[in-house]
């Protein structure tokens, strides 16, 4: 398709903007010499090339979606109009909080709601997604210790089956980070743990749901151990939309979480954000909060800037029309339907595996949580048919593939996360087409490695994209080149 | 109450049975008993319907004051905002999609990615742009962590910069252990002379808001050679609409230009979602952050777009990534870019002009009636006054008539913004509100 700077043509535009009514500044020396090739097009240009590019593009919206770890479940409407309410939209971040009190209001409660859910006493929402997230709670580990004056503790413990983000966000807090290897049973090597902690253990950064969709048994002797050792526990919460009303982090001995309103809180993911990260703690965590927190007082709403504050990891309060959505999500589904949710959620991921383990290998043959890993090792090395194979052949089948290649610890994984709100029917007619596609990969091999064929395109090179990276339309070309 | 399930609880009761569990609970085996919750247990209120939902969040932003005329930026900026440009991003498509891991299936973001990432090399010169970051401020700081070297732990930074940026980029070092120094300010401007004296071989950049945050110009090509000759690197953090105007970061030397995106069609919400962009020169290219999209082409020959350059990033180097950003701001990019479309050079150029002109004419208004500007040198659209009765009177008397007038600073200084949205008979409104106030 055409990019949006090979259409139009000069002269044209849209009419936005009136004449000035005060006089022309000369911006003299500062003045831009050289203007900014910017699209010259039509308000009908633009809005057919969205709608087309709309048009090639697969949202929630548009189909299943079972991504693992994304917990793509469908994003209610009723979110999306509360977060564009004039009232919310229209106001400044640095207005006076007497004329906010509403916004205030907003995020005092989902606070009070979500370190209900957590078990955590105090939250802030700076942090605008999951990876933010984790670097801001690593920071509160960090302002901990060193204010305690105990330097030592200079490593985080991640389990190999972590997500990416876990490790780096540790390195971004200068961490070193040490890794856990996982037990055949895809849980914490209690002994490997036990190894590890120490005297200079800061902290250990865990989810559970486990990344392999496992409720980790042993959860309370991993935080005895961590806590034991003198360091602390970081619940990362992409996996709570399997345990939200269920089971707490707070319970699970866990001291400082984050969530991912984009995922268990049904805000949409709007093609790769804006999300929002929440961080939660307990108590003794609370000093260190980044930014500003909402009090309540007998005057309403008022500031307040935590005593030992680690600073501010984003300007103002975070993605605050985010929360307005995940809040407005709380108050539909409440006390009762918070934990509905997950039930659903774990429920329908163990229909969709029971579908598929007869035809599947299933990385662990135990009862999933929200998520399950299915292993495509035996059918590559039976047909040569590869977890990439099986992605593309669901391409063509209108479903968005599962998380492939992740968790690192499984072979050829594809990781299937289904959620609560997806009907019985969907999941049948998946697990119809993938056991359609097996049948395939084993009929004939060869033609799985030439799929989609019926996608805007085929297979992407992805070698000569990064060796020769082309990442602006080059204007002197005439083309991109 | 509210639920978004699908299936009805026979359904749900048939699938229980399929997998042989007996009920719900049985599904969470492995969860030891001791924690799991009693049903109802939460301290939540009941679930709602949709209309009581409605009804209540309703209330809550009713609860808030949206001013008629807003004279107020310090980082947030009102600015017009096209109707094609909230109409092109409420598309579900867009809206519900998760990052484009997917390329066949995700082309149509994709492409508006490289889209924006062509828009904002044009507009600040450089060569290359990644995705988006989540705000000015954590771009600022991803841009600090760049340039850090081995022997070059130091980073610079504008005392004249948004509060915000300096409290986030010095959060940031707390974690990766650079040290940060302020450059003080002088008459609005950061000291250059100061600057020279700072530099030396443990500093890895400097970092310069550009109009800073009391809507001053700085020299950047002093501090650009300046900071060259000491074998740092500049990162100028500029706004976005004063490119429409001003030179770009790319003509006076900057190595990595960054900023927030939000007055490219984000509406003020009280802080966000906004959106940090980023853009360098080739040479800082496998250093940026975040996502990058590539154009390539599919077995067939034909032109596609990919997430590329991805041995930078998390999922693959873990610990050694130099950065851990996953999500960022996909949608607000979209909005940026569908906002460059529909206003053109043109438009844009047009809007940082009147932006410009507004606010000298205000200042000059002001100046008139006893609220001098605070410092000398030239300035875009914002720009401190020194108040001739305690800011926070004058600030009250305003609100009274609907306008959320400048940022008091402290009870005699206001910054004051003011944009091609606010007009003259407003602004005379603003002025002759000020006078009263004055002379009472």
């Amino acid at each position: 398709m055409k990019l949006i700077f090979e259409k139009g043509a000069a002269g044209r535009g849209c009419s936005i903007l009136p004449e000035c009514d005060v006089p022309a500044v000369d911006a003299g020396s500062f003045a831009r010499k050289t203007p900014a090739r910017l699209p010259q097009v039509s308000e009908t240009e633009i809005s057919r090339h969205y709608t087309a590019l709309a048009k090639q593009t697969h949202g929630v919206n548009d189909g299943f979606y079972p991504l693992g770890s994304c917990t793509m479940k469908y994003n209610p409407k009723i979110n999306e109009a509360m977060a564009a309410l004039p009232g919310f939209t229209g106001v400044h971040p640095l207005q006076e909080p007497e004329t906010v009190q509403g916004s205030m209001e907003v995020l005092g409660k989902a606070e009070q709601y979500l370190c209900e859910i957590t078990g955590m006493d105090r939250m802030t929402f700076q942090p605008a997604a999951g990876a933010h997230g984790e670097f801001t709670g690593l920071l509160l580990i960090k302002g901990y210790h060193t204010a305690r004056g105990d330097q030592a503790r200079t490593k985080i413990l991640v389990p190999d089956s972590a997500h990416g983000t876990n490790p780096a966000s540790a390195a971004m807090a200068g961490f070193e980070v040490v890794n856990i290897p996982s037990g055949a049973d895809g849980c914490v090597d209690l002994d490997a743990l036990r190894a590890a902690a120490g005297p200079d253990t800061a902290g250990l950064m865990l989810t559970n749901p486990n990344t392999v969709g496992l409720f980790d048994k042993n959860i309370l002797e991993i935080t005895r151990i961590v806590h034991e050792a003198g360091g602390l526990c970081y619940y990362d919460g992409a996996n709570l939309n399997a345990v939200m009303g269920v089971v707490r982090p707070g319970d699970m001995g866990f001291d400082v979480v984050h969530l991912n309103l984009h995922k268990t809180f049904s805000t949409p993911h709007g093609g790769g954000g804006p999300g929002s990260g929440p961080v939660g703690c307990k108590s003794l965590l609370a000093p260190f909060l980044p930014g500003k927190m909402p009090v309540q007082g007998p005057d309403g709403w008022q500031w307040e800037t935590p005593a030992q504050s680690v600073g501010d990891v984003k300007a103002f309060y975070g993605n605050f029309l985010v929360v307005v959505k995940a809040f407005t999500y709380i108050l539909s589904l409440g006390r009762m339907g918070i934990p509905a949710a997950a039930k659903n959620a774990v429920l329908n991921a163990n229909y969709l595996m029971y579908r598929l383990k007869d035809h599947y290998t299933m990385a662990y043959n135990h009862r999933c949580m929200h998520e399950f890993v299915m292993s495509l090792e035996d059918v590559k090395h039976e047909t040569g048919v590869s977890a990439l194979d099986v992605a593309k052949a669901l391409l063509d089948h209108g479903i968005h593939p599962p998380t492939m290649y992740f968790p690192l610890i499984v072979h050829e994984a594809l990781m299937v996360e289904p959620t609560e709100t997806e009907t019985k029917e969907t999941l049948d007619e998946a697990a119809d087409v993938l056991i359609e596609i097996l049948e395939e990969a084993r009929r004939a091999p060869q033609s799985m490695h030439q799929l989609p064929l019926t996608t805007p395109v085929g297979r992407l090179d992805e070698v000569t994209a990064a060796r020769k990276p082309v990442v602006r339309y080059d204007f002197s070309a005439g083309q991109a080149g | 109450m509210g639920s978004y399930i699908s299936n009805s609880p026979d359904e749900q009761q048939q699938m229980l049975s399929a997998v042989g569990a007996t009920d719900f609970e049985s599904l969470y085996a492995d969860v030891p008993a001791s924690m799991l919750l009693e049903e109802g247990a939460l301290h939540l209120p009941d679930g709602l319907s949709e209309m009581e939902v409605s009804e209540a969040v309703k209330a809550l932003s009713a609860k808030n004051r949206v001013f008629p005329h807003i004279f107020r930026g310090a980082g947030a900026y009102q600015h017009y905002i096209p109707a094609i440009v909230t109409n092109v991003v409420s598309k579900e498509e867009f809206v519900t999609a998760y990052t484009p891991y997917q390329a066949e299936i995700s082309q149509g973001v994709l492409q508006s990615i490289f889209e924006y990432q062509t828009m904002i090399c044009e507009l600040t010169g450089m060569e290359v742009s990644n995705a988006s970051v989540y705000d000015g401020a954590t771009a600022a700081a991803e841009a600090v962590a760049m340039c850090r070297e081995k022997k070059r732990n130091v980073a610079l930074v504008s005392a004249a910069a948004q509060p915000q940026v300096i409290s986030v980029i010095r959060t940031y070092c707390f974690g990766n252990g650079m040290e940060v120094r302020l450059i003080p300010e002088k008459d609005g401007r950061t000291d250059l002379e100061a600057l020279a004296g700072m530099l030396g071989d443990d500093v890895a950049c400097v970092y310069l808001q550009q109009p800073n945050f009391y809507g001053c110009l700085e020299d950047g090509q002093k501090a650009a050679d300046l900071t060259h000759g000491g074998k740092a690197k500049l990162i100028v953090g500029c706004n976005p609409i004063s490119l429409g105007a001003l030179e770009p970061p790319a003509a006076y030397g900057a190595d990595i230009a960054v900023g927030e995106g939000q007055p490219l069609g984000m509406p003020l919400s009280f802080g966000g979602p906004y959106l940090g962009f980023m853009a360098t020169g080739k040479a800082l290219m496998r250093k940026l952050p975040g996502r990058i999209v590539g154009q390539t082409t599919d077995t067939n020959g034909k032109v596609g777009y990919v997430l590329t350059l991805q041995a930078r990033e998390q999922h693959i180097r873990r610990e050694k990534a130099g950065s851990n950003i996953c999500s960022n701001q996909a949608l607000c990019a979209m909005t940026a870019s569908v906002y460059l479309a529909a206003m053109g050079w043109n438009g844009l150029s047009q809007a940082a002009k009147s932006c410009m002109a507004n606010a000298h004419y205000l200042a000059d208004q002001l100046s008139g009636i006893g609220y001098p500007r605070k410092h000398t040198g030239p300035y875009f659209h914002e720009f401190v006054t020194i108040c001739p009765v305690p800011a926070s009177k004058a600030l009250a008397a305003l609100a009274q008539h609907g306008y959320l007038g400048g940022l008091a600073l402290n009870d005699r200084e206001i910054l004051w913004c003011a944009t091609e949205k606010n007009r003259k008979a407003e602004m005379d409104e603003l002025v002759s509100i000020l006078k009263e106030v004055r002379g009472e």
